[in-house]
């Protein structure tokens, strides 16, 4: 690791202070890519500052169906919020799946959606949530949140606050992951409500997360593993390497879609 | 430079570090607690695995500096007055150890586990609740074996306290 | 057995330190003045050095010195070398190719070491080595051996035409192309063994200590063998000579043969030690481990088995071309011919068997010995011919192997490997049965009505440990004698320090070398230490690797007890007037047989000690030295059978059960045997089913240098192992011992893989066997 300078802050508006003070700064939350990414001399911020210790950035809060949960809340809370499990359990298996142990008691939620790796968890439930990001400027609906691979709305300086969402009536979350990493080579999030259905898939697409519109128009009108039988995305739209072909990722979209839809049916 | 200060294994320590020092690095250059390893780069093996604040986290993924003002217990620190933890003493007598590198990583989220599940652990649990420390001597047949054994026991004792 | 002899399932008493963060690893030390290392390393696979500009790096802060090959020439430090010389099947020698410990004109595989920067701390080492400018002209690379032969590859070196090292055989050609050419039935198979890296949890180190007034070295490093690693230093790299280097192997975090072999690391920190005058400590990190470490396996080969009518075996024939990377490391020559090649009977009766061999050059970093090397392949390649010759046939894959089972020992194979003992049906019936062999059909129904294909496969492997004799060995070009030594002293008060030249590094020696001393006199292992792993303390000794600790090492030991014993039955005979043919020792009591007269076995030690009344002419003392040197190999055997269910639809693989039933001969330790057979066991289902060191064709550059992407088997990628064992002793060591230390990453990939193809029904798979290979598989079939 490449010399850095440490700040912590105590509040998002001494975090954001903090940055517009700072050379090349980075916002640091659990760390657990961020850090890792600084190990192999891959990311040199001279400055990080510490968003770890705001304590407003911090928990889950659940009314009614109304969801909001603080971007500094590590995965370890969300999976085993009893709150939570009882409106929206999908996205506490998907918490409680995210990495190990060790990485879930430090990642944090708005760490994971604001770097956006396209084999993190949480971006397909936030796209199949229609959730909205909360930032220090604004709110941002993730559908204009995810830009593409490591890409996002956010601004150099600005700070995911939290996330919210309204629980759906159904949902599940179904993962395979990389063999190797433990991330998700393909991930499906299916979201069931009022509304209709929605399928945010990550880990396969090349552009990173996508929503799968073909399969929630299908599952809108019969919501069965069955009803995707047809169906298959774009293998030239998905991710190669040498653990999965785009075929075989296309292939395990499809299958999580199927293996998500029936845990709610 | 900053100045760090936290409670390791229940003794209040303090320095100056470069901001780049990891916290394991601290442990073990400047507290000379060499018992928690570094076995990989990229945050996966868990040889570094401590606790900070009485949860379970790679010390090679945490600067010293983020964990200023916390309390955190290494392998060194499990053992009370010279008696052997229950996952420990079930690591010996299990063999759920060989060439003893991952050990350390391996007993602290074995604890940090069964703290959080106490007697609910079964094999697949334990399997998958090990997804964070690797092993490459024993097959992790045995550390199976030696942390359900323990989580048997702890959970009992826990029982006989409470009544 | 007492309860602490042989034969007890004894806790291990090296646990506590480790279980209490209390192991002394190479890391772990520190000495006065310690400065740290980093290397400056090629990027490119394959480039010439145009120079080398250090003097922007000296400037850095906190570097002590940079330094480069050409000082290292300078001061005479010699090429690496490959111990064991094999010669072409023209009767040319190998083409061994110059490895600088430094490279000064050409890098050859990525990872090469280019020059060393010393300094205060390791961060700023790293930030000077980013300082280094080498100015490189990139060669096109070759990363296949078979790529490596065709003509027109990348020269790698000028002294291997056409990248060959040897084009070796063995076995009688004629017999076996008649014997193919009148068979009833012949099974062929194209079979690829995927590379690996070893991954000891613990990444390789070295401290160098020069010290300047006594002119001498001290080498702290991660080794399988330090007297080995002195000797070679001493001898080819010029690093000093053996009575001015002392080699400390102090707790060591696993090596599975990827610590036994000498690398430029430790030999450039000891000469940068005495270059800057400071303790010079380099320690890897995970991707310079998998830049670095020697890897494993890296085979191609066709294998053709022929049969006659009624189903028996009447040849064999495998034509292998094997990787050997940039250079030849230490024991890379041997581990495709003598520990390959010459176990293609496996436990069958062949008459004609011939493989030949041919090694390359590539430009990747050097294989060598992992874990069963060169045994692994050849059971591999042969117990997926078997199977798959079975299904060709149509004939149980069990009777198949029982039908051409050996069946009388000593056995002399058709490939110079005579067996010692065996009795490979009880070993498969055992399996058999603990697998439940017969219910599977029942299994398989019912996983069908899951939705998953469920496959059974075994593999009857054998294998060879203790490679010996020292004669027999250097008549086929090992360098070495591979022989062990052990030293028992009994101290005054009547406690037993073992030295050992065997080393432990995870293996438990310093519980079952005691269980020996406890077995043989009666007293506690809690008084018996055992010494190893540094050359100022214990005697020459060759080291661990190959399973030889135990047929090999306590031999030795053995061999030296006997020596203690009797001189300790004579101290007793004379102090209590008896003749020394009725002295017994038993139970920490030295007695006259059907006597009440006894002596305590401290009360001989002492007496040897005090020497006030000896027998006439005796030595004061009771310290005894032993070398032993087998007559020859031991033959550890056994049957996997392995049992799993695929899920069609992602290709994922699910081991349902595993069983292993082993011959080991006699077991000093069985939970420690059990731990090595887990162990070896999950090496071999990782290589199976997660493993691969994958390099980019055309760049070089290994694709899998971190475990992002090289798939370390995890607890939840495994299952729990039933495994036990059946015994017939090796008639060739004192214990009756066989090895068990690589058994199961022998035997078990065949089983694995023969179990996946049953299940999708189609026998083109290839280790590992991923995911997306199996699903590919199934949706080719």
């Amino acid at each position: 690791m490449y010399e850095t300078h440490y700040h912590r802050a105590g509040s998002v508006d001494e975090a954001t202070k903090l940055m517009a003070d700072a050379e090349g700064g980075k916002y640091v939350a659990g760390g657990q890519t961020l850090i890792p990414t600084m190990k192999q001399r891959l990311a040199a911020p001279d400055s990080l500052i510490d968003l770890r210790h705001i304590a407003d950035l911090k928990g889950v809060t659940v009314n009614g169906k109304d969801v909001r949960i603080g971007a500094g809340t590590p995965h370890a809370e969300v999976a085993g919020s009893t709150q939570l499990q009882a409106v929206c359990p999908g996205i506490c298996y998907l918490a409680g799946h995210i990495g190990d142990p060790h990485v879930r008691h430090m990642g944090t939620i708005g760490g994971s959606i604001a770097n956006n790796d396209p084999a993190a968890d949480y971006p397909s439930a936030m796209l199949a949530l229609d959730a909205t990001i909360h930032t220090s400027k604004r709110e941002i609906s993730a559908g204009d949140f995810f830009i593409g691979m490591f890409e996002t709305a956010l601004e150099e300086d600005e700070i995911v606050t939290a996330v919210s969402f309204t629980a759906p009536d159904k949902c599940a979350y179904s993962k395979f992951p990389n063999p190797a990493s433990r991330y998700a080579m393909a991930g499906v999030f299916v979201a069931k409500s009022g509304d209709g259905v929605r399928v945010g898939v990550t880990g396969a697409g090349m552009d990173g997360v996508f929503r799968w519109e073909e399969a929630e128009a299908a599952l809108a009108s019969d919501f069965s593993a069955a009803a995707l039988d047809g169906l298959s995305v774009n293998a030239g739209d998905m991710l190669e390497d040498m653990h999965g072909s785009s075929e075989y990722r296309a292939n395990l979209v499809k299958v999580m879609a199927k293996r998500a839809v029936a845990a709610i049916s | 430079m900053s100045k760090v200060e936290m409670t390791v294994n229940g003794r209040t320590v303090s320095a100056e570090v470069e901001d780049r020092t990891l916290l394991v690095n601290f442990l073990r250059e400047n507290l000379n607690l060499t018992g928690t390893h570094v076995g990989c780069d990229t945050s996966q093996c868990g040889a570094c695995v401590v606790h900070v604040d009485g949860k379970a986290v790679k010390s090679c993924t945490m600067l010293a500096a983020q964990a200023s003002g916390s309390e955190i217990t290494t392998i060194e620190g499990l053992a009370a007055g010279g008696e052997l933890h229950p996952v420990q003493a079930a690591f010996r007598e299990h063999h759920g150890l060989q060439c003893g590198f991952c050990t350390p990583g391996m007993i602290m989220a074995a604890t940090d586990m069964i703290n959080r599940y106490g007697g609910k652990l079964d094999e697949k649990t334990v399997r998958a609740e090990l997804d964070g420390n690797i092993c490459r001597c024993t097959g992790y047949h045995n550390i199976v074996k030696a942390i359900l054994a323990a989580a048997e026991e702890m959970s009992g004792s826990a029982k006989v306290a409470a009544e | 057995m007492g309860i602490e002899g042989i034969g007890a399932r004894v806790a291990r008493k090296e646990d506590k330190r480790f279980i209490t963060g209390k192991g002394r690893y190479t890391d772990d030390m520190s000495v006065p003045g310690m400065k740290h290392a980093a290397f400056v390393r090629s990027p490119h696979a394959h480039a010439v050095i145009k120079g080398i500009d250090t003097s922007e790096a000296k400037k850095m802060p906190g570097v002590i010195g940079v330094l480069a090959g050409a000082e290292m020439k300078t001061d005479g430090i010699g090429s690496l070398i490959c111990g064991w010389m094999i010669h072409s099947k023209d009767g040319s020698p190998m083409n061994m190719g110059d490895w600088r410990p430094l490279a000064e004109t050409k890098v050859r595989y990525v990872g090469d070491a280019v020059a060393i920067v010393v300094a205060d701390t390791k961060a700023q080492a790293r930030d000077a080595a980013e300082a280094v400018k080498v100015d490189y002209e990139v060669l096109p690379a070759v990363t296949s051996a078979v790529d490596a032969l065709k003509p027109g590859a990348p020269q790698i070196h000028d002294n291997a035409p056409g990248n060959q090292i040897y084009d070796w055989e063995i076995g009688d050609l004629d017999a076996v192309d008649k014997a193919i050419a009148s068979a009833a039935h012949v099974t062929t198979l194209d079979i690829v063994n995927n590379r690996l890296v070893p991954n000891a949890m613990e990444p390789r180190a070295a401290l160098g200590v020069y010290d300047e007034a006594e002119d001498h070295y001290t080498c702290w490093t991660t080794s399988q063998n330090p007297h080995v690693a002195r000797l070679v230093m001493s001898a080819f790299y010029n690093v000093a000579p053996e009575n001015k280097l002392r080699v400390i192997a102090p707790d060591v975090g696993g090596g599975f043969g990827s610590k036994i072999y000498i690398y430029p690391e430790e030999i450039t920190c000891l000469w940068a030690s005495k270059k800057t005058g400071v303790p010079v400590k380099w320690v890897a990190d995970r991707t310079e481990s998998f830049l670095t470490d020697a890897h494993g396996r890296d085979h191609v080969t066709t294998i053709k088995m022929a049969f006659d009518a009624d189903n028996k075996i009447t040849a064999l024939k495998a034509d292998t071309i094997a990787n050997l990377g940039a250079y030849m490391s230490l024991f890379s020559s041997v581990v495709p011919t003598y520990l390959h090649a010459i176990l293609y009977s496996g436990q069958y009766v062949i008459p004609a068997i011939h493989c030949n061999m041919r090694t390359a050059y590539t430009n990747t970093v050097p294989v060598d010995a992992y874990r069963g090397a060169g045994r692994p392949e050849t059971t591999y390649a042969l117990e997926r011919v078997v199977e798959t010759a079975a299904r060709e046939l149509g004939v149980s894959p069990a009777e198949l192997r029982r039908k051409n089972f050996i069946r009388e020992w000593p056995y002399q194979t058709p490939v110079i490997l005579q067996y010692d003992s065996g009795d490979y049906e009880a070993s498969l019936d055992a399996a058999m049965k603990a697998a439940d062999y017969d219910g599977f059909p029942e299994r398989k129904a019912e996983a069908e009505s899951r939705g998953k294909k469920r496959g059974i496969g075994m593999s009857c492997y054998i294998e060879a440990c203790g490679i010996a004799p020292s004669q027999a060995i250097g008549s086929l070009g090992a360098g070495v004698g591979l022989w062990e030594s052990a030293e028992i002293r009994v101290n005054a008060v009547g406690t037993v320090e073992i030295l050992t030249g065997s080393h432990s590094h995870g293996q438990g020696h310093e519980t079952t070398f005691a269980q020996l001393v406890s077995d043989r006199f009666g007293v506690p292992i809690d008084s018996v230490s055992v010494v190893h792993g540094d050359t100022d303390k214990v005697q020459m000794g060759m080291g661990t690797y190959g399973s030889r600790s135990g047929p090999v090492g306590m031999s030795a030991v053995v061999k030296a007890l006997d020596k203690v014993e009797k001189k300790a039955k004579m101290i007793a005979a004379h102090l209590l007037e008896a003749d020394e043919s009725d002295i017994v020792i038993e139970n920490g009591q030295v007695k006259v047989a059907g006597t009440d007269k006894a002596l305590g076995w401290h009360e001989v030690a002492l007496n040897a000690y005090t020497a006030h009344n000896l027998p006439a002419d005796m030595e004061p003392g009771l310290k005894e030295t032993a070398f032993f040197d087998p007559a020859n190999f031991s033959f550890p055997a056994g049957c996997h059978i392995c049992e799993v269910e695929v899920d069609p639809d992602t290709g994922k693989v699910e081991i349902v059960q595993f069983v292993a039933s082993d011959d080991f001969g006699n077991i000093i330790n069985p939970m420690i045997v059990e731990g090595q057979v887990h162990g070896g066991l999950a090496q071999g289902i990782g290589q199976a089913l997660l493993e691969n060191a994958s390099y980019d064709p055309e760049t070089g550059q290994l694709l899998t240098a971190s475990y992002m992407d090289y798939t370390m088997p995890r607890a939840d990628d495994l299952p729990s192992y039933h495994v036990s064992n059946t015994v017939t002793p090796s008639p060739l060591n004192p214990l009756g011992i066989k090895g068990c230390g690589e058994a199961g990453a022998i035997g078990s990939p065949p089983a694995l893989i023969n179990a996946i193809t049953d299940a999708i029904g189609n026998n083109n798979l290839n280790m590992p066997a991923t995911p997306q290979r199996v699903w590919a598989a199934i949706n080719a079939a």
